[in-house]
């Protein structure tokens, strides 16, 4: 790979670098950071802000024949640079600063005093570069520039053209990487202004990336706007439960309350973007009617009781109803729990002698980028963990016969609403023992003996197996309502009650699924990190 | 240094005179000036840069002048503030501010006056005032909301304005 | 029937007993108070003044916080004793109180309760009772701080009741008696007898200091060192009847300084120096009583609020190095002097 590669120096310092990177990237790569507004690595570069300027010198075949190093006379933009052999680039020269100094005092000339109204306020690039590069006093007595302010930009978005500082990031993403040509600039100079164009308005799936994308406050998210400032939000890395994509988010959480869901890197799965699906997808966390206690219901007689309480009585009538006949309990696990509850499931279903398990299917409509139509984000968990059929519910019939013809006694539920997925009411009824772990109410919890709640995934750390075969790890963010705890908590004290005694932490449980499952054999859990780790499935 | 015990006579040891003449300077003081302040009638003077209660103020033109920046949160040491933060009214005269707090927590169990929010709000929306008997009867007596901190605070004659001319 | 002698004798004592603890429980609650006030005003403060006029009714409020104070009796105490403690300290003042002649005679009436001939043996007795009280109440409370209260107090007292039985002896001498009705009558007639012994009335004075724990003597309730001593684990009343004991222990101090030197009921001029023959000397007789007595107690207040506390070895070092052979020498020296008198 070593003719890919060419020697540049930057500020004095050798660096090997691939050919085609710009300056930008190839001055990170030595941990110096060049300020930019409109540069973004997965965009194309436009080259407008002009904040990134650098000198630079080339080397150029002297009169004499020998090369001599030649300094551009102006000032060069580093993202529209890329690396040359013999390159010099200088990043923070007196000139190089006195000329961001000045695009800084050209950019808020016009920009209002928002900051403390401004969503952005805390993570905003103008603030912080005006901390590097602005003067503290304004020179500029004149009238500010005045432009439409709180535009809904779609349902999703809000314009504040104010606070546009025209990087066109937002132009290039929805026309280049969401396929929606439906931004530009109108007008001249100090009065360009950002809008749709007729008749058209951001309507994908992918419109809310802009809003981080924005350098600035510009774009704010409807959804997020004045709910919280955001260096009160705890950074929670984490993954999005909505599709088998497995998108890395950050989850964005104050005093156990999720304001937001985020994309955050990673090349492999996601690259710095999520769908807008998802990312408001978060709001059943904070739902106020969550379950929270262990339940039991008896003839109609609801009682509450302890988790040990409740774990006893379980542990007590599923081994009487094993101990009676083959066949009597069936399980439906979940495709959206983590590989280690589906791991413990699939160890509870060894215990009971339980053959007959299935996950529920989800799907909706995919897209051409991140969304897809399968809905469980780890199916490929249950697969693994052999909790689903091939195909993953292919058995939900059998096993609603079994319940119609009286030989299944026992359903054991995990999280899922099965009565859409043809297992209705009526065969609830016939049960004799359902126990439904939720952490919502639906028709299934009204009908179980035994309700169990459960945790959402920002309440718990685990891992999910994306469509990829990529093993990914979140971490959790708040803490369950109630009493309410993580499934695998539950199903592991199941498992403790029915003598197989567990691993008291989701990281160890992980170790012991990770010497006995195949594909996950040999993966680490820091081996995982938050980037995760493919592995080698079918 | 080394102090020498100083050596004490038989008078001295005695300690009968030196108990004699404090009860004298005791008995001296019984009719002295007294320096007690009778608190509830008689208040202190103030310092010019006491740091009383933090309230909320408004604009001359009964502008809630806080914007619901949550700098203040941020910035109080103990923690003393929970801005609910909310929206203005879309359509009244003062929809151009956007944002203010639906509701804004002072709890003075937990203030110490340390006027650190006054220092960080940059709308110029919070004061200490001189008020200092701040007493109640419950912990959420001593929450004060926002209603009451704009009723404490009163009208800010603020020079610049500066939302009437966004 | 109401001349019948016997019944107006049961009368009389009747009459005597409301009265002395009528002084008790009056005089003891102002004596906080005055404690207070003037503390307050030696330090150039106010001192309690909201609760009626000038405070006057302070104690009364004080009371009424105190008895609505919830009543706490630890696990780990020893709760008969510990209850009874409070009770120890509080009767033996009533008790001595018994004997001493708060005037010389309202009519018919003469103004002690028991006119005991070995009065000042059976208050000395008595008074060395409230020690029990003390001690018990550290060793009841069966933890550290009260526990070394206790004992500090105990040693404190059995020190300095030497002291104080000796420094008496020649008082005894002078007079003869051991009535204390009796001694008041000499010093009716001869003066007072603080003027014939100087040393011994100071030894008295200062031992009754440490037998009523004040300053300069309060080591088993000192706070800084026992945060206070024998009464820590106490609460609400039986806290009151330690504090209410201090105070009567106080007032029945004073009570003995008065009858024992300073001429008890007496002045030295007509009328008043002799037994009172018409009702309104004999309420005088009560009156000036009363005044010396709280004379006494001012001077327990000052004193307090002037020097600060001995150390425990200064405290035994003063009460058996000082003033145990200094009452034994005065003994000597008084018995000389009036043998020599005798025989000249
Ligand atoms: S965009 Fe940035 S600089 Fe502008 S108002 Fe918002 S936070 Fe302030
Ligand atoms: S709205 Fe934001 S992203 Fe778009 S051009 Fe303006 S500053 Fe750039
Ligand atoms: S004065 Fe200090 S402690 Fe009180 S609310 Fe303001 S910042 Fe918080
Ligand atoms: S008082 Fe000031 S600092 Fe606090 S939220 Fe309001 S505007 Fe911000
Ligand atoms: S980042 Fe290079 S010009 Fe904007």
């Amino acid at each position: 790979m070593s003719e890919s590669l060419v020697k540049l120096t930057i500020n004095g310092q050798l660096i090997e670098a691939p050919i085609g990177l710009n300056l930008i990237e190839a001055a990170k790569l030595i941990g110096v950071e060049i300020p930019h507004f409109c540069y973004h690595p997965d965009l194309c570069i436009a080259g407008n802000c002009r904040m990134c300027v650098v000198e630079v010198a080339t080397l150029r075949t002297g009169p004499t024949g020998t090369p001599i190093l030649e300094w551009n006379p102006k000032l060069t933009i580093a993202c529209n640079t890329t690396v040359v052999e013999g390159m010099e680039v200088l990043t923070h020269t007196p000139r190089i600063i006195e000329a961001r100094r000045g695009v800084m005092e050209f950019l808020l000339i016009n920009h209002p005093l928002d900051c403390p109204i401004c969503d952005q306020a805390g993570e905003c690039r103008l603030q912080e570069l005006a901390m590097d590069y602005g003067r503290a006093e304004s020179r500029f007595v004149e009238e500010k520039e005045r432009k439409p302010k709180r535009t809904l930009l779609g349902p999703k978005i809000m314009l504040d053209d104010e606070r546009c500082i025209l990087c066109s990031r937002c132009i290039r993403f929805m026309r280049d990487v969401a396929g929606q040509d439906c931004l530009g600039f109108m007008g001249r100079g100090s009065r360009s202004t950002l809008t749709c164009y007729p008749g058209r308005e951001p309507s994908t799936n992918y419109d809310l990336n802009i809003v981080d994308l924005c350098p600035v406050g510009a774009l704010t998210s409807v959804d997020f706007r004045f709910k919280q400032r955001v260096w009160f939000l705890k950074q929670t890395r984490s993954l999005c439960p909505h599709c088998s994509t497995g998108c890395n988010i950050v989850i964005g959480s104050r005093e156990n309350t999720v304001c937001r869901l985020t994309p955050r890197d990673n090349e492999a799965v996601n690259q710095r973007w999520m769908c807008d699906e998802g990312r408001l997808n978060y709001r059943f966390i904070n739902d106020p009617t969550r379950l929270v206690e262990p339940l039991s219901r008896m003839n109609e007689n609801v009682q509450s009781l302890s988790w040990d309480e409740a774990t006893r009585q379980i542990a007590e009538r599923l081994t009487a109803l094993r101990d009676g006949g083959e066949g009597r309990i069936a399980f439906i696990g979940s495709a959206g729990a983590t590989t280690e509850e589906l791991f413990l499931f699939r160890q509870l279903a060894g215990v009971l002698g339980v053959t007959l398990m299935d996950v529920v299917p989800h799907t909706g409509s995919a897209d051409a980028r991140l969304l897809q139509s399968d809905r469980n984000p780890n199916t490929a968990g249950a697969l693994v963990t052999g909790v689903a059929a091939i195909p993953p519910g292919s058995r939900l019939l059998e096993i609603a016969q079994g319940i119609q013809d009286g030989r299944i006694r026992a359903l054991v539920v995990l999280n899922e609403d099965i009565i859409p997925a043809g297992i209705g009411a009526d065969l609830l009824g016939k049960l004799e023992l359902l126990i439904s772990v939720s952490r919502l109410p639906s028709a299934v919890t009204e009908a179980a003996h035994y309700l169990l709640p459960g945790a959402t995934f920002a309440e718990k750390s685990g891992t999910f197996i994306n469509r990829a075969g990529r093993i990914q790890r979140m971490n959790p963010a708040v803490a369950s309502p109630g009493n309410a705890r993580p499934e695998w908590r539950i199903l592991a004290g199941l498992l403790a009650e029915l003598g197989q005694p567990q691993e008291e932490s989701l990281e160890s449980i992980y170790r012991a699924m990770a010497q006995v499952l195949a594909p996950v054999w040999g993966v680490t859990w820091d081996a995982i990190g938050s980037q995760g780790v493919q592995l080698h499935v079918d | 240094m080394i102090v020498e015990r100083p050596k004490l006579t038989i008078w001295d040891r005695l300690y009968m005179p030196q108990i004699l003449k404090g009860m004298w300077i005791t008995l001296k003081h019984i009719p002295m000036k007294r320096f007690t302040r009778q608190y509830p009638e008689e208040t202190p003077p103030l310092p010019k840069r006491y740091r009383g209660v933090p309230t909320l103020v408004r604009d001359p033109e009964q502008r809630v002048k806080c914007v619901a920046c949550q700098l203040c949160e941020f910035v109080c040491p103990p923690r003393a503030i929970t801005v609910i933060p909310g929206f203005r009214a879309e359509t009244g005269p003062d929809a151009k501010v956007e944002k203010e707090p639906s509701d804004f927590i002072i709890d003075m169990a937990r203030c110490i006056y340390c006027g650190l929010c006054e220092e960080a709000c940059p709308e110029e929306a919070i004061f200490l005032k001189k008020d200092y008997a701040m007493a109640s009867y419950t912990r959420e007596q001593m929450k004060l909301h926002k209603e009451k901190l704009l009723e404490l605070g009163g009208i800010h004659e603020d020079r610049i304005c500066k939302w009437k001319k966004k | 029937m109401w001349t019948d002698p016997a019944i107006l004798e049961w009368i009389f004592i009747l009459v005597k007993i409301i009265v002395i603890f009528g002084l008790v429980l009056s005089i003891v609650p102002y004596t906080v108070l005055a404690e207070r006030r003037i503390c307050a005003w030696i330090q150039d403060r106010v001192g309690p003044n909201r609760v009626g006029f000038q405070g006057l009714l302070q104690p009364i409020a004080d009371a009424l916080k105190l008895m609505l104070k919830e009543d706490m009796l630890s696990n780990h105490v020893h709760k008969v004793v510990f209850t009874l403690a409070p009770a120890l300290v509080f009767m033996p003042s009533l008790m001595v109180l018994a004997v001493i002649p708060w005037g010389s005679a309202i009519g018919p009436m003469t103004c002690v309760l028991s006119d005991m001939n070995a009065g000042m043996l059976f208050a000395l007795a008595v008074a060395s009772f409230s020690v029990y009280g003390i001690a018990l109440a550290g060793w009841a409370s069966n933890s550290k701080y009260p526990f070394l209260g206790g004992m500090r107090s105990a040693a404190q007292m059995i020190s300095y009741e030497v002291c104080l039985g000796l420094s008496l002896v020649p008082l005894f001498m002078q007079t003869g008696s051991l009535n204390l009705s009796a001694i008041v009558e000499y010093q009716t007639q001869h003066g007072w007898l603080m003027l014939y012994h100087p040393v011994a009335c100071f030894i008295f004075i200062t031992s009754l200091f440490a037998e009523c724990n004040r300053t300069p003597f309060d080591l088993p309730e000192a706070e800084q060192e026992l945060v206070s001593g024998y009464n820590i684990e106490y609460s609400s009343l039986k806290f009151g009847l330690f504090f209410l004991g201090e105070y009567a222990n106080m007032l029945v101090a004073s009570a003995l300084v008065t009858t024992l030197f300073l001429g008890g009921w007496s002045l030295p001029f007509a009328p008043f120096n002799a037994p009172a023959t018409v009702i309104w000397v004999g309420l005088a007789h009560v009156g000036i009583f009363v005044a010396k007595v709280c004379a006494m107690l001012f001077l327990f207040i000052w004193v307090r609020w002037t020097v600060p506390r001995f150390r425990y070895d200064q405290l035994m070092a003063l009460g058996w190095k000082v003033f145990f052979p200094l009452a034994l020498v005065n003994i000597v020296v008084v018995a000389v002097i009036m043998a020599c008198r005798a025989n000249l």
